[in-house]
């Protein structure tokens, strides 16, 4: 009897130490790194955050891993980008993550689009003869820092719902990040401000919200079509557009071949920017505001080149 | 009292100026004092320059380049709500489903908005053709091989449907129909309905998604050719924890009667079951290995039985930040059928295998090659042999474009060297094939 009466003790000593950590932090899974960024912006501690796609990786293109169904059996919360962008991946995983928490419509799964300022919604009819669209209108929304404000806000009100204790940490994080963006956009806006209206070339339709935000004018794009590799009809349009327009800038994401813009720019003497669309796409980009402080800045620092020339 | 009197005279004028002065006032609509009038046209004038402002951005807004002009909003102060900050603009005819802004979507029927319920539809047709000859197995010259039509649906909050349906020369057929219970307690995934059964890697894919034009040996002579390990039935999955790796593990029951066994009685049932292991070797880099055992009844005479057992193997290669561009998937899958004859006490034991390799050198071209061999389950004496060559073109990634030559040594004594080719396409909603 004495010997029960101790492994009971035991038993929810161990219950109290085993649940002690589930406790102390809730465990969210991202699609990309950019959300997992605003994540630990707004949550800090009380939170562990993971991210499925790394920062260098194309989003529309990641593979249905199984070792992203045990991320996602784990997950407390599941963030994602939205606008169809992981519907090549996301969907079979959330369905074998056997997490009845995160299915869509539950109270863990949170579209980060909802909220948004979303650019590029097509209107009148949409087929895929247009190339890979997105009927939803411009996935790459994040890119926009004012809608890293808008995603910080939707974060931090799920968080306070799955989390009520912690509510208050949460709307304090919260506003002081967005105190923090906002001064960082002022400062992004001032640094671009005398370029506004500069034209460039973009590798895929990924840098509309940014091109919105900072105002620059995407007056083409190296893939003829969303999704569809270049060609050199294509390319040679592109080519005398740019010196027709005296455009020198080719903004490219990482995880494209630089084969093509390298030789639009040695045809137009423009140049390559292999510029980052999220945190984590290069080191130096670590986090949200060091994803516009690098692009930023190589952005700066290409205009005043190719000024010089 | 001439102050008294003077008083109660007023009051009496007073009272006489109320009384008539009442129903004069509401009498006098007409003539409302100037100053209204002037305020309300005020109110008009503003009314009309709003107007006039609206109607002007939303011509500005419409002849605009899809870039956007907008203005960028100035920054919003941290509190306000995101719908107060500023209404983006949205095409009505495109907005969400679902959402709040703008009608739900209908194409051409004006009592559709029941269609967002519709579930996702796809076809994708897979066409094959083939050339050279081929005395022991010919396909046809020219055929639309199949065309898969698949729906799928989230049923409820418990359950989601997925529905394909393959039309072959053959006739019509369900290929798979079930329903998928994710939100079960206890880490179970359960599927109930007609499903490609968790035997290795080839039987559970579709047509369209093998990386070859037709199937290899083994699948043909001890899986039940086309149609496969494929029947009704319920399969229930879960995750074993461990801090190593990914394992799943599986156990099916199915009615019996499907391209491998033959059920006589309704207690002659198959099972499956199938262990599966997979973890990341690095990030671009993983390593997929299961065994799957099947049991249930053949036809050569009562209670005899064939038992299955396989082993695979796959190991794919994707560097992530060129995923588009390359990438190698290599797989071996080895098969044992031990089948129960005609004689008592006596077992057929036949073995099959394939190797292949599939790999991607530009964004549109796969290159691959395939070693098949395989004993005829009823009779294991008999090996067929067969080697191949592949080379696939992506036009987009909705359809693509596949050459195959195929060299086979058949069992009869027999050489078949053959071209087959194929064009797969798609349309429509396709969901994501598990990985």
């Amino acid at each position: 009897m004495k010997r029960l009466t101790v492994l009971a003790a035991l038993a929810a000593a161990a219950c109290v130490l085993g649940a002690r950590p589930a406790a102390a932090a809730l465990t969210v899974v991202t699609t990309t790194s950019d959300l997992a960024a605003i994540v630990t912006e707004v949550g800090g501690d009380k939170v562990t955050v993971t991210s499925l796609a790394k920062g260098y990786q194309d989003p529309h293109f990641v593979e249905a891993k199984p070792s992203f169904v045990l991320l996602l059996n784990k997950a407390q919360l599941l963030v994602v980008v939205g606008k169809e962008l992981e519907i090549g991946w996301l969907p079979p995983l959330v369905t074998q993550s056997r997490n009845p928490r995160i299915q869509p419509g539950a109270e863990g799964y949170l579209d980060a689009s909802q909220g948004a300022r979303i650019l590029d919604l097509p209107s009148g009819a949409v087929t895929r003869a247009m190339g890979d669209v997105h009927p939803e209108g411009n996935p790459h929304y994040w890119l926009d820092p004012e809608n890293g404000g808008r995603i910080a806000r939707s974060i931090a009100a799920k968080l306070a719902q799955l989390d009520a204790p912690n509510a208050a940490t949460y709307k304090q994080r919260e506003e002081d990040f967005e105190r923090r963006l906002t001064a960082a956009v002022q400062r992004w806006k001032a640094q671009l401000a005398p370029y506004k209206g500069l034209e460039v070339i973009t590798y895929h339709r990924s840098w509309t919200n940014f091109a919105d935000a900072f105002g620059l004018n995407v007056i083409g794009f190296v893939e003829p079509k969303p999704g569809i590799p270049p060609t050199p009809q294509h390319t040679l349009d592109v080519i005398n557009a740019m010196k027709a327009e005296k455009v020198k800038l080719i903004l490219v994401e990482p995880y494209f071949d630089l084969k093509t813009p390298n030789s639009i720019a040695s045809n137009t003497g423009g140049k390559v920017l292999v510029m980052t669309p999220s945190v984590g796409g290069v080191p130096a980009a670590g986090d949200y505001f060091k994803l516009f402080d690098y692009d930023v800045a190589l952005l700066l620092t290409a205009i005043k080149e190719t000024a010089a020339k | 009292m001439p102050r008294m009197c003077s008083w109660r005279r007023a009051a009496v004028v007073a009272a006489v100026v109320v009384g008539f002065a009442g129903p004069a006032v509401s009498g006098q609509q007409a003539a409302p004092p100037a100053p209204d009038i002037a305020a309300l046209q005020a109110t008009i004038e503003q009314l009309r320059q709003q107007l006039d402002a609206l109607e002007r951005k939303v011509a500005a807004l419409q002849s605009a380049p899809p870039t956007g002009v907008q203005p960028a909003a100035s920054t919003p102060a941290p509190a306000a709500p995101v719908a107060a900050a500023e209404p983006a603009p949205v095409a009505p005819a495109l907005a969400a489903p679902g959402g709040d802004s703008g009608p739900v979507p209908v194409y051409g029927n004006t009592s559709a908005a029941s269609k967002i319920f519709n579930p996702d539809m796809a076809v994708i047709g897979n066409f094959v053709g083939s050339a050279g000859r081929n005395a022991v197995a010919p396909l046809p010259a020219l055929s639309l091989n199949e065309a898969e039509v698949s729906f799928q649906a989230v049923v409820d909050p418990y359950a989601r449907a997925d529905f394909f349906l393959a039309a072959s020369p053959d006739g019509l057929e369900v290929e798979e129909g079930f329903l998928t219970f994710p939100t079960l307690p206890g880490g179970l995934l359960v599927k109930v309905g007609k499903l490609k059964a968790q035997f290795g890697k080839v039987n559970t894919l579709h047509a369209h998604t093998l990386p070859w034009v037709d199937e290899p040996l083994p699948m043909k002579n001890l899986l039940g050719g086309d149609e496969g390990l494929n029947d009704a039935g319920v399969s229930v999955s879960r995750l074993i924890p461990n801090s190593v790796m990914f394992l799943e593990a599986t156990g099916e029951v199915y009615n019996g009667d499907n391209g491998v066994f033959t059920s006589q009685k309704r207690s002659d049932l198959t099972y499956v079951g199938r262990l599966r292991g997979y973890r990341d070797l690095t990030e671009g880099t993983n390593l997929d290995l299961g065994t799957s055992f099947a049991f249930g009844h053949n036809d050569t005479r009562p209670d005899a039985t064939t038992r299955l057992f396989g082993v695979d193997a796959t190991i794919r290669y994707r560097p992530l930040r060129r995923a588009i561009y390359k990438r190698f998937l290599g797989r071996t899958e080895l098969f044992w059928s031990r089948r129960d004859t005609a004689t008592l006490d006596d077992q057929a034991d036949a073995f099959g295998a394939y190797v292949s390799g599939d790999y991607q050198f530009a964004r549109r071209w796969f290159a691959g090659g395939r070693y098949d061999w395989s004993d005829r389950a009823e009779d294991p004496t008999r090996r067929d042999t067969s080697g191949s060559v592949l080379l696939t073109y992506w036009p987009s990634e909705f359809s693509q474009i596949r050459g195959q030559f195929r060299r086979t040594a058949y069992a009869e004594g027999v050489d078949a060297n053959e071209v087959l080719f194929q064009f797969l396409f798609s349309i429509g909603a396709h969901g994501a094939h598990s990985f």
